[in-house]
């Protein structure tokens, strides 16, 4: 189960933010396909934020395929996002990668710009 | 069920023969199941609307329909909490729940009253004088939430209470919305308070309607645009602007495509946009025409 944190001062719309949430959720494998989301009822009950930006979100998630609603039932997964759970092996290189980084005096700020310039680099112009 | 929870038709309050107009020529319609805002400095009219809507005032002129009827007759579904939060000082806590139980035969939910009580750590045998003004309006609102209510009228409902409780409360309230598409009907002049929480607002300033409509259309309505210092905004509406050195800034409703040179700011706020209407009291007022969305609601 996802539970939602709202940042009010982010600047990002509130109900951006639970797709967001969510999407992270599913990336890292703590959303699976069938798992349900929370009801409308149990996010706006913990954030107070209102129900129809839940719904809004949910609707969202529908549109890009990742959720379904079934009627009566609640919201629930249809399918992961990325194929990079934390125990792929994709995770463990990476993994290796960061320890060598770090061994060779890199600074965290100078791995993140490597990384994010090689994320350009591979990935140019796809949209998150 | 109506698909309107309050209707105003130039509506209009004043005291006394001789008295100045507290509200004037408000003409608003609020659609059913929404949680609205009603924002405004002190003064506004804030009080006065809602005391209208909940039967407690008769207007000087126009109408106000509630839940298809007069506010009189819609009393039994429509539960307010007043600024001064009326309860018996001399009753304690468990014979306030119990009073509500009388006067509410047949639409009294004990165990969301005890609940929210309970988990303000109140205990019943307190009497009522004895409590803080916090504690009043946790007992107030558990009072207006346990009779069931199809409409919440809340005058400054957060204004005594803690952040945690504010917090706390103010779930308890989405949670009814939530389930029940309860309309919700809330003041304040914080307006960061509301934000998250409301999906429609009425903004009063000088006892009249400024906004109103939902929060998202707006929104959406509004931008906020630099320019190069003495360019004319025309056609657009000016809400205000400000020539700092060369440049222009301005929160404006656009008529059409804006220039390309024109600037626009990032995602425009709801205080931002309020802010701007009450620094601005001749702006025009705006109420998009309400597009009635049918599925929401659905926990």
């Amino acid at each position: 189960m996802v539970e939602y944190r709202i940042d009010r001062h982010s600047g990002v719309a509130t109900y951006v933010q639970i797709v967001q949430q969510t999407k992270q959720a599913l990336r890292l494998g703590l959303l699976e396909p069938g798992d349900k989301l929370p009801t409308a009822r149990e996010v706006v009950e913990a954030t107070a934020i209102n129900p129809n930006t839940v719904l809004k979100a949910y609707r969202e998630l529908e549109r890009e395929g990742l959720v379904e609603a079934r009627r009566g039932l609640g919201t629930f997964v249809r399918r992961t996002l990325g194929t990079a759970p934390a125990d792929s092996p994709l995770h463990g290189e990476l993994d290796t990668w960061a320890a060598k980084a770090r061994e060779a005096g890199m600074a965290r700020e100078d791995v993140a710009a490597l990384f994010t310039a090689v994320l350009e680099k591979h990935f140019q112009g796809d949209s998150s | 069920m109506t698909d309107t929870a309050i209707a105003a038709a130039a509506l209009g309050k004043r005291f006394g023969r001789r008295g100045g107009w507290a509200l004037r020529e408000c003409t608003f319609r609020l659609p059913a199941g929404r949680v609205c805002a009603v924002v405004g400095p002190n003064g506004a009219g804030k009080s006065t609307l809602l005391a209208l809507a909940a039967g407690l005032l008769a207007p000087s002129e126009g109408t106000v329909t509630v839940l298809g009827t007069t506010p009189g007759e819609a009393r039994a579904r429509v539960g307010f909490v007043g600024q001064d939060k009326p309860l018996y000082p001399q009753l304690t806590v468990a014979e306030t729940l119990r009073m509500g139980a009388d006067l509410n035969p047949g639409h009294w939910d004990a165990a969301t009253g005890e609940r929210i009580v309970a988990a303000g750590e109140l205990n019943p045998k307190s009497r009522i004088r004895t409590l803080s003004g916090g504690q009043r309006t946790r007992v107030a609102l558990a009072l207006a939430l346990a009779k069931r209510p199809e409409l919440l009228l809340l005058d400054e409902p957060m204004a005594d209470l803690d952040p945690l409780a504010r917090h706390e409360l103010m779930g308890v309230l989405m949670a009814r919305a939530a389930e029940h598409g309860t309309t919700i009907v809330m003041s304040s002049h914080v307006v960061a308070e509301l934000e998250d929480s409301c999906d429609h607002l009425l903004l009063v300033g000088g006892g009249r309607v400024r906004l109103s409509g939902e929060i998202d259309d707006l929104l959406a309505a509004h931008a906020r645009v630099s320019a190069p210092a003495e360019t004319d905004l025309t056609p657009h509406t000016v809400v205000e602007s400000r020539t700092t050195g060369r440049q222009l800034t301005a929160l404006i409703r656009p008529a059409g495509p804006l220039p390309g040179d024109w600037r626009t700011g990032g995602r425009l706020s709801l205080e931002e946009l309020v802010l701007a209407h009450l620094r601005s009291p001749e702006a025009p007022a705006l109420a998009p025409a309400d597009t009635d969305k049918p599925e929401e609601n659905a926990a």
